[in-house]
């Protein structure tokens, strides 16, 4: 069936400012959006620069703005969608080419909830053990594949961007909450910067917006409550149970 | 090279856990819940129990005569001037970026909320109703 599109373009060698182009092109009703570019990329304009990399829903590269929410290109249906078709680049980033955005500022708020396990034991000869109940209370935060989609869906995030973002924050929770971790102390001053945590105004569009269905709100809420229990108890345990 | 990280804590000594951003948000769950108490009590009392017509100077001289009601009100005004001040507050920060915008907003905010609560509370506390109220007790 012929899909209209109306995407967004932007040539940083030629173009002053963002353009929109429209197209139309042959896919099938369960295609998915992902295909509907690949068939412009591959047979109207093969300048049309967008990543994208499974297609598959599992590395988070094709994350952008779709009828107006983030949505990955490669798990929303053609029939699931309004035509015509209109596709942005996430905001808050600068736009690196097209659909490309710079994600450098993103990726160093990754690194800077040090995003990897912090243990004071030395490692044991086996795996380190934890119970399922355990490993359930972070086990909704470890499906983030890092696509950006919910910090840039956040307006806190957009009316500042040095706010951490929910992605960062959600990475953080990840580690925070498994009881094999003792990088807290390491962790909370970052989220409780004034550029942390405390940026979030509980807009829910980043739950809304996440690919995976991460409950992000709650985990940043989680995040919080961590904190002031931290502020009013300093020697709490190290690992958040 | 990519620009230094604004997340100055990332690097050098970790701070304690704290701060006035901490307390604020904390302070804003607080007085949010107990405003949604204060406020609904108000409601009821003064819209549904009450019409808004015998609602008069006699009926707040009488609700005055002792210390309760007044302490309801104090309450009420101080969290919620505080709560929506603050509020504000957070907004100028998202949203405003120039120093000297930040600075005039913060001021405006301070002085506005100074007053408004000082008239407040000077209302509430100097009200002197007369000696014998009419109808007290009814
Ligand atoms: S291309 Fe990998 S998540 Fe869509």
């Amino acid at each position: 069936m012929p899909v209209r599109l109306r995407i967004q373009r932007f040539n940083p060698e030629t173009d002053s400012a963002p353009q929109w182009r429209e197209y139309t092109v042959e896919v099938e009703p369960t295609d998915r959006v992902l295909d509907a570019l690949h068939a412009v990329k591959w047979h109207c304009d093969g300048s049309l620069a967008f990543r994208r990399s499974c297609a598959h829903g599992v590395c988070g590269s094709d994350a952008m703005m779709i009828n107006g929410k983030n949505r990955l290109a490669c798990k929303l249906l053609i029939k699931d969608v309004k035509q015509p078709i209109v596709v942005e680049p996430m905001r808050g980033f600068a736009v690196v080419k097209d659909l490309i955005v710079d994600q450098t500022k993103f990726f160093e708020k990754y690194r800077a909830v040090k995003p990897y396990l912090i243990a004071a034991e030395p490692p044991p000869k086996t795996e380190r053990l934890q119970s399922p109940k355990q490993q359930e209370r972070f086990e909704d935060t470890t499906k983030c594949i890092l696509c950006g989609a919910c910090t840039t869906s956040c307006p806190s995030f957009w009316a500042n961007g040095e706010y951490v973002g929910p992605a960062a924050i959600v990475q953080a929770h990840r580690f925070l909450f498994d009881s094999r971790d003792q990088g807290a102390a390491e962790r909370l001053p970052v989220l409780n910067e004034a550029n942390g945590v405390w940026r979030c105004r509980t807009i829910f569009n980043c739950t809304d917006a996440c690919p995976r269905g991460i409950n992000v709100t709650k985990a940043i809420v989680e995040v919080q409550n961590l904190l002031v229990a931290r502020a009013k108890d300093p020697r709490g345990s190290d690992a958040a149970q | 090279m990519a620009a230094p990280p604004a997340l100055s804590s990332a690097y050098g000594r970790p701070k304690p856990i704290g701060g006035m951003d901490l307390w604020s948000w904390y302070f804003m769950r607080v007085s949010g819940l107990a405003l949604l108490l204060l406020a609904l009590g108000h409601l009821v009392i003064m819209h549904l129990i009450n019409s808004v017509d015998v609602i008069d100077y006699d009926f707040v001289a009488r609700r005055y005569v002792g210390w309760f009601w007044r302490g309801y009100d104090l309450l009420l005004l101080v969290l919620a001037m505080i709560h929506g001040l603050n509020g504000m507050r957070v907004i100028v920060d998202d949203y405003l970026h120039q120093p000297a915008q930040r600075r005039v907003a913060a001021w405006l905010l301070h002085g506005l909320g100074t007053i408004l609560i000082v008239l407040g509370v000077v209302a509430v506390v100097t009200f002197r109703p007369p000696v014998t109220p009419v109808g007290v007790g009814q």
